[in-house]
């Protein structure tokens, strides 16, 4: 397994000048992600400054499929380190947090949290086990802004329009929209980030897929997100490597005007900030549309979290850490290095005015009441793991959208029995 | 009567060994038949009987699955057989450059197949690809080898062939240096041409290699992981999942006994291949 150990510079420093205190070592493991890493080593390295006698050590888990048995691996044999950054909502209970993760309900820090995280990072007795880590996300999709003014499109509201949209560029010779199904996870966006408008359709849909009740298969409204990605292979909306490219291919493309629309998630946009700086003002977004333009709204992902093991040895130290990013002044370090990419969900913590044009067009969504829906994965446990492979097939054309719908509702069934849930 | 002579050794002297393989092979063994029983999350197992089972035969990708492996196990198995021993014929023939070409062939067998893996992808590109870039310039539009739902298995299968076709080239090399010069002498006295003699002498005399590399290839390919997973991972969708990879997915996502219960399964399906495989091919080789 490609791992990387990266020392901080701090660590570094601290080393070099030879201080002779009985130090304190945190191991940290992150997902590896470049803002991820830029973020964590300001926030160590600040950290340090402040308590010399603690140091860390940061360790890149792999992301994705791969990343998510390592983390349960080690956290199962009790050598998953003192810091744990982690996806929030259905992959964190997937953790078995109750018996894996140190309680922090009681921590400082807690106190600065945004009480809508809270339920994200809450395990299944109450206790919160986590804070958050970078920016809430939206789920939806960019477009290129000079392709929009150079062929005279307008942001869509509905989903008619956003393929009379595609229609247009397709017509004018360029790919209209860019799918990197080479990294697999990027496949699920148009069926996970068109939640909001599931569940304008059908408010109970969360509780009710949860209790057994409701199936993809069978309710129109979420069946939707399989079709739209069944329908934009057909159309031949897609970018020629469609099966190969990744995500890297996909925030180039829309950036740098080769694809008109990436469906993605907002994080997206600090890769577009540190590879295409020049490019940054190109790059819009807008929620994913669904069939209504009058409910027009985002789906929305919790940031990440961070969390102990409950087998770390200097909870203690560890503790005090994820108070410390948990407070106004980590946040602010994180907007430093990351820019603002959206919305922190800690008290008190202002984004700059002058954010990104990407960021500018989803502020509006959270600013206004019922705008944003959190997605599904964030109000049920269970997201089955075959869920990028399914909407490979579909935006591939290689399997009919309800037949996949069916066989996905088959897959999230292993998952609920593995979390003991009842009535499955 | 008979009498078993008692061993000069003593019993204990078996102890060392035997601690081994208990601890490292039996009692994992007779573990994994219980933890493939139960719901395991790597700390509580709750036994569930057969549900397991029953869930790995209901995974709609198993039977696609299983047909992938098999035709993967016999496309590998057979082309590096045939081929083997036609490389091996010519490189033991004696023409220019012998000893550096065995090298080249050997070679692949030496690289790292997470790189060999990464290395194709970059090959097989569909647009950036060499492999498609130079079919362009002959006016062939090429597929798009690793994505191709219909293709991706044929092209792992390939690339297993060109990592793998060294090892096979090697035994067929030493099983052809144990055939006697004397055959080959006396048949060309007898005015029989080469391509006789392939038939005649080589091929029939060449069988143990044959054996050896068909059993080894065929396991090899029944249970073979790696290239898959570092070139399509199963994909696109299922469409060259392999048993090896739908069982690694279900350790993925965490499903830890139902993932055991598969690998049981794999070792069912490897014993049930090989075991009459290998008592076949040994009975014919007394025949002989």
């Amino acid at each position: 397994m490609k791992t990387m150990r990266i020392l901080t510079t701090a660590s570094t420093i601290a080393l070099l000048a030879g201080l002779a205190h009985a130090d304190t070592v945190l191991s940290v493991t992150t997902d590896g992600n470049a803002e991820t890493v830029a973020a964590m080593e300001a926030l160590t390295a600040a950290y340090t400054a402040l308590h010399p006698d603690v140091t860390f050590e940061i360790e890149n888990r792999p992301g994705g499929a791969d990343g998510d048995n390592l983390v349960k691996t080690r956290l199962a044999t009790g050598e998953a380190g003192d810091i744990l950054q982690y996806n929030s909502g259905s992959l964190f209970q997937a953790l078995n947090p109750v018996e894996q993760l140190a309680d922090l309900t009681d921590i400082a820090g807690q106190a600065n949290v945004i009480d809508s995280f809270k339920p994200v990072v809450t395990a299944t007795d109450g206790t919160v086990r986590g804070v958050p880590f970078g920016a809430a996300m939206g789920g939806g999709i960019y477009y290129n802004k000079p392709i929009y003014a150079e062929l005279g499109l307008s942001v869509p509201k509905s989903w008619a329009e956003f393929m009379a949209n595609n229609e247009k560029i397709k017509a004018a010779g360029k790919v209209a929209v860019a799918q990197t199904y080479g990294d697999t996870w990027s496949s699920q966006l148009f069926v996970l980030g068109d939640y909001f408008n599931v569940q304008a359709a059908e408010p109970n849909f969360a509780a009710d897929y949860t209790a057994n009740k409701a199936k993809y298969a069978t309710s129109a409204a979420a069946m939707a997100g399989f079709q739209y990605l069944e329908d934009v292979f057909k159309a031949g909306y897609l970018n020629e490597d469609f099966g190969v490219a990744k995500f890297d291919d996909g925030v180039r493309m829309v950036a740098t005007g080769e694809a008109a629309h990436y469906p993605m998630l907002t994080f997206a946009l600090g890769n577009v900030k540190q590879n295409f700086p020049e490019n940054l003002n190109d790059v819009g977004f807008f929620a994913q549309p669904g069939p209504d333009a009058a409910k027009n709204g985002l789906t929305v992902w919790m940031p990440s979290a961070l969390y102990i093991p409950a087998a770390s040895e200097n909870q203690d130290a560890a503790k005090d850490f994820l108070s410390f990013v948990a407070s106004v002044e980590g946040c602010n370090l994180m907007i430093q290095t990351n820019g603002a990419t959206g919305p922190y969900l800690i008290k008190d913590c202002a984004l700059p005015a002058d954010v990104p044009p990407a960021v500018a067009d989803m502020m509006p969504y959270f600013q206004s009441e019922g705008m944003t829906a959190p997605a599904l994965e964030f109000l049920s446990p269970i997201k089955g793991p075959a869920l990028e492979q399914f909407t490979v097939e579909v935006g591939s054309g290689i399997r009919p959208a309800a037949e996949a719908a069916a066989l996905y509702d088959q897959d999230v069934e292993k998952q609920a029995k593995q979390l003991g849930l009842p009535n499955w | 009567m008979t009498r078993t002579r008692p061993s000069p050794y003593p019993y204990w002297f078996v102890l060392p060994a035997a601690v081994v393989f208990v601890t490292l092979f039996l009692v994992p063994t007779i573990a994994s038949l219980w933890f493939s029983m139960t719901r395991w999350d790597l700390i509580d197992a709750h036994f569930i009987g057969w549900d397991n089972y029953r869930q790995f035969f209901k995974e709609p990708f198993l039977v696609q699955g299983l047909v992938n492996t098999l035709i993967y196990a016999v496309v590998t198995s057979a082309s590096k057989s045939v081929l083997g021993l036609l490389l091996a014929v010519l490189l033991t023939s004696g023409i220019l450059w012998q000893g550096f070409l065995r090298s080249v062939v050997f070679f692949p067998v030496l690289v790292s197949t997470i790189g060999v893996g990464i290395t194709f992808q970059a090959l097989m590109h569909p647009t950036k690809g060499v492999i498609n870039l130079g079919l362009a310039l002959i006016g062939i539009d090429g597929p798009s080898w690793l994505s191709d739902p219909g293709l991706a298995l044929y092209s792992v299968a390939f690339i297993d062939l060109w990592k793998g076709i060294g090892l096979a080239t090697l035994i067929y090399i030493a099983g052809l240096a144990a055939i006697s010069p004397d055959f080959y002498e006396a048949s060309r006295i007898d005015g029989a041409t080469r391509v006789q003699q392939f038939w005649r002498i080589t091929v029939p005399l060449v069988r143990p290699a044959t054996v050896t590399v068909i059993t080894l290839s065929l396991i090899g390919g029944l249970r073979s992981f790696d290239i898959i997973w570092a070139t399509t991972r199963g994909g696109p969708g299922f469409s060259s999942d392999v048993l090896a990879s739908v069982i690694y997915k279900q350790y993925q996502a965490g499903f830890y006994g139902l993932a055991t219960a598969g690998n049981v399964i794999l070792f069912l399906l490897i014993a049930i291949i090989i075991l009459p495989m290998t008592y076949w091919f040994n009975r014919r080789e007394v025949d002989l």
